[in-house]
């Protein structure tokens, strides 16, 4: 792990704890309130706010997991540093791609 | 040895192929683990290889794997680690074994060396030592971290060193956060940039189970941490390019 790898596996996980409560509790709202999915996506359409939200999270969520499976991949694969990397990076792109896929159905479809 | 009681005794023998061969030694009220070694080598079996120097606890040469965990086998009463009356000693891991109870410390004192461990002077004229309080903090880090043995048992104990051949170990770390603290040296940022090469302070999983068997109770974890906060602020400040 580089110094800037460290630094923004910490950062990431900083950013989500917020991220990670709020989803939770508007979940928990949202089952309480009895809304239908119908419902909760009439109010995630065309909001702003809400597709800074999940973009936000995708994107550190995705940054996050790529650091960690690239140690992972280094320390139980023995995969060289380059070829855990690579593998770390991919996975983060295709992360980002499920997720904004994810964001742009919740938001605009 | 009829009616005196005994001991049993699994020993490693042989390179890495090898495999323990038991032993039966004389059980005393108060015997290290050294002790039992010894006794194999001068009346069992002349040819055990082991290392030892100073039998009281300062050499750091005598660190063995005893019944599943590294330790300093001269400072380790029997009593203290024997399972229902037996002991099994083996080389410590994560080194390469030369034989019997002997491994070869070059990677890890190589380690030491790519920490930059070691003092570099400043420009400064050699009669004007810098005057250093023993109540300035970094003097305080450095005192903590400074009584090392060079024992192996935490490079042994650490499970990144086992995973990644280049991590450089609590023992390499925790000597450059020593150095790091030392005010004098004459380029402490360069002691910033060999931990956070590849194999560098950042790898530590911060498990701790280098504190737990450090003999002499230092806490490489927290040189460690220290080291990654030192680093991190270094890069931040972007001080780290090469
Ligand atoms: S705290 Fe770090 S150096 Fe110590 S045993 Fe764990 S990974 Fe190794
Ligand atoms: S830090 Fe402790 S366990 Fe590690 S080499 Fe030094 S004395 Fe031995
Ligand atoms: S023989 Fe010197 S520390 Fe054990």
């Amino acid at each position: 792990m580089t110094p800037l790898s460290y630094l923004l596996q910490r950062g990431t996980a900083m950013i989500m704890v917020p991220l990670i409560v709020t989803h939770l509790i508007v979940i928990v709202m949202a089952v309480q309130g009895g809304l239908s999915a119908e419902e909760i996506l009439g109010r995630t359409r065309g909001s702003a706010a809400w597709a800074g939200f999940y973009a936000l999270f995708v994107l550190a969520a995705a940054v996050h997991a790529g650091i960690g499976l690239q140690t992972i991949a280094r320390e139980w694969f023995s995969l060289s540093d380059r070829a855990a990397a690579i593998a770390g990076h991919l996975f983060m792109l295709a992360l980002i791609g499920l997720g904004a896929r994810a964001v742009y159905a919740v938001v605009w479809a | 040895m009829s009616g005196e009681k005994t001991l049993g005794v699994d020993i490693w023998r042989g390179g890495a192929d090898g495999r323990y061969q038991s032993f039966e030694v004389p059980a005393r009220e108060n015997q290290t683990v050294l002790d039992v070694v010894t006794y194999v080598q001068r009346h069992l079996d002349s040819a055990l290889a082991y290392r030892f120097a100073c039998r009281v606890g300062v050499c750091g040469s005598c660190a063995m794997t005893v019944n599943g965990r590294p330790r300093w086998t001269c400072r380790t009463h029997v009593s203290r680690v024997a399972k229902a009356g037996r002991l099994t000693i083996a080389p410590l891991q994560n080194l390469p074994l030369i034989r019997d109870l002997v491994t070869d410390m070059t990677p890890f004192f190589d380690k030491w060396q790519r920490a930059r461990g070691r003092f570099v002077p400043g420009e400064g004229p050699r009669d004007q030592l810098a005057p250093v309080p023993p109540d300035k903090p970094e003097r305080a880090a450095a005192s903590a971290a400074i009584e090392c043995i060079n024992c192996g048992v935490c490079y042994s104990a650490c499970d990144v060193v086992a995973w990644r051949d280049d991590y450089l170990g609590p023992a390499a770390l925790n000597r450059a956060w020593a150095a790091w603290n030392d005010v004098r040296d004459g380029d402490r940022t360069g002691i910033l940039k060999a931990v956070s090469a590849s194999g560098g302070c950042h790898n530590c999983h911060t498990h701790q189970s280098c504190a737990a068997h450090c003999p002499v109770s230092l806490n490489p974890t927290f040189s460690i941490a220290g080291l990654k906060r030192a680093s991190i602020k270094a890069k931040l400040k972007g001080e780290l390019a090469p």
